[in-house]
């Protein structure tokens, strides 16, 4: 399993070698993996019926992160989903990209980014899932921007990277207080472990971050707007990012944490309101745009609310309306973008309004596409017409807010059938359009993608019991959180979401007869609304953060290295200091008993050169103070047992001065910059911080936590190292390491040294 | 900046040799009594920073022979090298080793991976400080 | 004793953190000066302070006589002194350099970089 999630980064990393030596079948080739790991993963079809599986790998098991891999219902769907899909869009980018001078790096990114959703799904750590989270936003981020010498399209990819990753903020701190929460970074602990969490402090922090995170990826409103954007991107990554992979990724975070935080009204209400709302906006946009990618993107947006929805939902019959309607959306995204993009890349335009015809010139595509569009729009004997039904009965028994879910449901299909219209008649039947390119058919390697993925949806509508059976049963289990028993079937006699559907297919197809006349209607009424969109929110937004980051860095980094000193200085014992007083107070103790009186003359001595040095006007004077300075810290040393220390110091001090008297003597004499204020300022700050200092010392005077640890050497330097000096000891032999770092340092000083005396040598031979 | 007192020169001539003898003095009790590679190179390098105010930067290079940077180099190669036996024989990094080697008239030249390290240590801190000194008066000239 | 040194060190701390405040370059460079001596004290101070009784161990004995003063923040002190001897060495030859470019020990002057 760890190689089968990992062997897409792998692949990557030999595919520029790959694209040499199998040239234009590239795409073909590289398909074999998914294909293979699709395969795979359908292994494991039937031991997940009898429950979840734990694979269990270790990654840094000092931390508790490990690389277990859940397998379960929902994963396997997803899992199967990805590599399915991932398949034929590899295929379908070989033949899309042909010729493309960047088509390795275009499949490097793409599995990896395969790879990283594989991981994100499969993950059964919170930090591993995060981190799979993470990279798939970096690469689909990539992606996005591929066209990089574009710059529309670097804009939609930094602003899909934004939106992501600051959602990914969000959703790491919510994963840290679900973690907290329930006493385990390991889902299929969390999944498995019955404690009522929603009564938890963290509960309503955790959800809304974990909502944050995922309503970003996935699009929800008001994050939606990244997602229409990112349609800059290459075909085959719009429909690979659409079905399978990346904005499904937060729906997958949602329906794996239902059975966790579902019980929470907050978790509800929130899935079922914004839900909602995001199906209803994606419709309308959807239904009001004429590019064929924008059109298919906010039907994407439509789609994700639905599922957001249904989760909200929650009940029995809503949760397999889910997984019905995510598996039947994957497929008919995937073959719709996909034939967009044949589309575009026949005929030279992506407005609908330009195309009509198509039918006589690509009747392959056309016969795939109005299959597909069938079950967008949920008719029989589509897997889509199944999932639409138990959505619209699902809703009708939902316990909250039931009537309001039915009316926008019924709304946003009713919009959904016009686009279903938009994408597959208008282009290919009526009068014949005038596009750019004389349309001919789409080659091989387009079409047998979206061919093979209709007809599984056509065959998963005749045939329910086959998936049922095979996955869905499980998969609804993992997400309703108990085994679940249901009965799909294309026919269910006449009922209330039979008649809704209905009507909604018929007020539909009359919008999509009078879409010509009130689409600019509706394209103006969008554009006066875009202002004070969320989008317009968003690019404020970027701009009051350059605006605040150029204000702090003229208040904080403003070049006065006195003023930094002194913030730092203030913040460092302040926050020093405060924790000194609540934690033991201030006292000042003195013991004048123990010091003989040579000791005060030192200690004097060493006052006195400290205050001269810092008080003189005169340069010598106050050198000279430094030196007495460093002979009676060396005094000190010889006095109180360290004459290493000592002898050291001496030496030292002596080479200091004459380092001083070589360097120092050429620089200006003092003078006095500052103004009064700036200088009681200084020594105010300056005294806080010395009184703090002497503080703390007396207080670990005061305190001992810990036994000394030089017993050791002390005891074992004669013993083990055959020496009597401790002090040398311990610095060649018992911490030696140390002592060769810092003889390393002492060479870096020294060319450092060498290289600035250098360098002004070699200025001096300019003319 | 070379002075050019009798006094100095005098002083200079007649110190050195004693200094560098009891710089290598100090280095080689350093185990057992004050002392060690910290203070033999800092009493070493004196010694060569007073030669170089007596007779300048360039005859201390001359008295010095090697490179102040090569003096570096060999110190930090030397701190290194008493790594390798305990690497060798697969014990932690820098476990000391021994070796008494027998001398003519029944004496023992303790010798020790750790008495190696000091002498690294002796030579990087000469060179440091030569560099400095030899380079600023460089610089000056 | 260590109660009063306690205070010494302070007024060392004190006085160091004055002069690094300072515009003027070279007191700077004093206050460096000044804080490596204070802190060097400060561990020697906290670690205790015995009279008389190096950590010393007397020939042909498996260990030393008696109570001998804390061998270990010795062994940092030895290195921290030569330490900073190094970096004040690169400070000076540094601020000189820049002395040299800028031609001016005011350290206000120098900010131009950071804006």
């Amino acid at each position: 399993m760890l190689l089968a999630v990992l062997s897409g980064f792998l692949l990557a990393i030999v595919v520029p070698l790959l694209h040499r030596v199998a040239g234009k079948y590239i795409g073909w080739l590289l398909a074999l993996l998914p294909a293979g790991l699709a395969v795979y993963f359908s292994t494991f079809l039937s031991q997940v019926q009898d429950g979840p599986l734990l694979l269990e790998y270790q990654w840094l098991p000092g931390l508790g992160i490990s690389l277990n891999f859940l397998v379960d219902g929902l994963s396997l769907t997803f899992a199967l989903l990805i590599s399915g899909i991932g398949t034929f869009i590899l295929i379908y980018a070989g033949s899309y990209l042909a010729g493309h001078k960047y088509l390795a790096r275009f499949f490097v990114i793409m599995l990896s980014f395969m790879a990283s959703m594989l991981g994100l799904v499969l993950s059964d750590n919170l930090i591993t899932l995060f981190v799979f989270w993470e990279l798939t936003s970096i690469t689909s981020y990539m992606l996005i921007g591929f066209n990089h010498e574009d710059l529309e399209a670097r804009k939609c990819a930094l602003q899909g990277l934004f939106v992501t990753v600051a959602g990914g903020l969000a959703l790491m701190a919510g994963l840290i207080m679900l973690a907290i929460m329930t006493g385990s970074y390991s889902l299929s602990a969390i999944l498995a472990s019955s404690d009522p969490i929603h009564q938890h402090v963290f509960y309503t922090g955790a959800v809304l971050c974990l909502l944050a995170g995922a309503f970003t990826k996935s699009a929800q409103v008001p994050f939606h707007f990244w997602l229409p954007n990112a349609m800059a991107a290459p075909t085959p990554v719009s429909a690979f990012l659409h079905s399978a992979t990346m904005v499904k990724a937060g729906i997958y975070l949602m329906a794996r944490l239902n059975p966790t935080l579902g019980e929470g009204e907050l978790w509800t209400m929130m899935l079922m309101g914004f839900g909602a709302v995001t199906m209803l906006t994606g419709a309308w946009f959807a239904f009001s745009s004429t590019g064929i990618k924008k059109v298919l993107a906010y039907s994407t947006v439509m789609a994700l609310g639905t599922l957001t929805m249904l989760i909200g939902v929650g009940t029995e019959l809503a949760m397999t309306a889910f997984i019905c309607f995510l598996v039947a959306h994957s497929l008919y995204k995937g073959a719709l973008f996909m034939l967009a993009g044949a589309l575009d890349h026949e005929t030279g335009t992506k407005d609908i309004t330009r195309m009509g015809g198509l039918r006589k010139s690509m009747p392959v595509t056309a016969t795939i596409a109005v299959f597909a569009a069938l079950s967008l729009a949920g008719l029989p004997p589509l897997f889509g017409f199944i999932a639409k039904e138990l959505m619209l009965e699902s809703l009708l028994e939902a316990p909250l807010w039931s009537s309001l879910l039915v009316i926008a449901t019924v709304a946003s299909a009713m919009l959904i059938v016009g686009v279903a219209g938009l994408v597959a008649i208008k282009p290919f039947f009526g009068a014949p359009g005038d596009t750019p390119k004389a349309p001919h058919e789409a080659p091989l390697g387009m079409l047998v993608g979206p061919a093979i993925l209709t007809i599984i949806a056509l065959a998963f509508g005749l045939m329910p019991f086959i998936p049922e059976n095979a996955l869905l049963q499980a998969a609804v289990a993992s997400v309703y959180g108990a085994p679940v028993d249901f009965n799909l079937a294309l026919w269910h006699g006449i009922n209330k979401p039979l008649l809704l559907s209905a009507l909604s297919l018929i007020v539909g197809f009359l919008l999509f007869r009078a879409w010509p006349r009130i689409q600019p209607t509706l394209h103006a009424l969008n554009y006066a609304g875009s202002r004070v969109g969320p989008e317009a929110g968003y690019f404020k937004f970027m701009e009051w953060i350059t605006v605040v980051a150029s204000w702090q860095t003229r208040m904080l980094q403003n070049g006065v290295l006195g003023l930094y000193m002194l913030v730092l200085l203030a913040v460092t014992f302040g926050l020093a200091g405060y924790t000194m007083f609540s934690h033991y107070g201030v006292h000042f103790t003195l013991n004048l008993a123990d010091s003989h009186f040579y000791e005060w003359g030192i200690a004097l001595l060493l006052v006195a050169s400290a205050v001269f040095a810092s008080s003189t006007h005169s340069r010598l004077g106050s050198v000279a103070s430094m030196g007495v300075l460093g002979f009676g810290v060396a005094l000190t040393f010889i006095l109180f047992s360290a004459p290493d220390l000592g002898i050291t110091q001496l030496l030292v001090e002596t080479l200091t001065v004459i380092l001083l008297v070589l360097v120092l003597f050429k620089l200006p004499e003092f003078v006095n910059l500052s103004t009064p204020f700036q200088r009681y300022r200084d020594l105010a700050v300056a005294i806080f911080s010395g009184v703090t200092i002497t503080l703390i010392m007396l207080a670990v005077l005061d305190i001992q936590y810990f036994e000394t640890i030089s017993t050791y050497y002390v005891e074992n330097s004669a013993a083990l190292a055959y020496g009597r000096n401790i002090v040398n000891v311990i610095l060649v032999d018992f911490r030696a390491l140390d002592t060769l770092g810092e003889i390393f340092v002492l060479s870096l000083a020294a060319m450092g040294v060498l290289s600035m005396l250098k360098l002004k040598a070699e200025d001096q031979h300019k003319p | 900046m070379k002075s050019n007192t009798m006094i100095l020169h005098t002083a200079a001539l007649l110190i050195m040799p004693l200094q560098l003898m009891f710089s290598i003095f100090l280095l080689l009790r350093g185990h057992d009594e004050p002392g060690g590679g910290f203070i033999g190179g800092l009493v070493a390098a004196g010694a060569f920073v007073l030669y170089a105010f007596a007779f300048g930067a360039e005859a201390t290079r001359r008295i010095l022979r090697v490179g102040p940077r090569d003096l570096l180099g060999a110190g930090l190669l030397l701190g290194l090298a008493s790594t390798l036996p305990a690497l060798f024989s697969g014990q932690p990094m820098l476990t000391a080793h021994w070796w008494d080697l027998p001398l003519p008239g029944g004496d023992y030249l303790k010798l020790s991976t750790p008495l190696i390290f000091d002498i690294g240590v002796y030579l990087a801190v000469l060179g440091t400080i030569t560099s400095f000194v030899i380079g600023l008066m460089e610089a000056e000239e | 004793m260590e109660s009063l040194m306690a205070y010494v060190v302070g007024i060392m701390f004190t006085a160091a953190f004055y002069m690094m405040l300072r515009r003027s370059i070279v007191k700077l460079v004093i206050g460096l000066m000044i804080l490596s001596n204070a802190a060097n004290l400060l561990i020697f101070v906290v670690s205790g302070m015995t009279r008389g009784a190096p950590p010393l161990i007397p020939e042909g004995a498996s260990g030393p006589v008696g109570i001998v003063a804390d061998p270990l923040p010795q062994a940092l002190i030895l290195t921290a002194i030569v330490i900073a001897f190094g970096v004040l060495a690169f400070a000076v030859v540094l601020i000189r350099r820049a002395y040299e470019v800028v031609g001016t020990d005011d350290l206000d002057q120098m900010k131009d970089t950071d804006t």
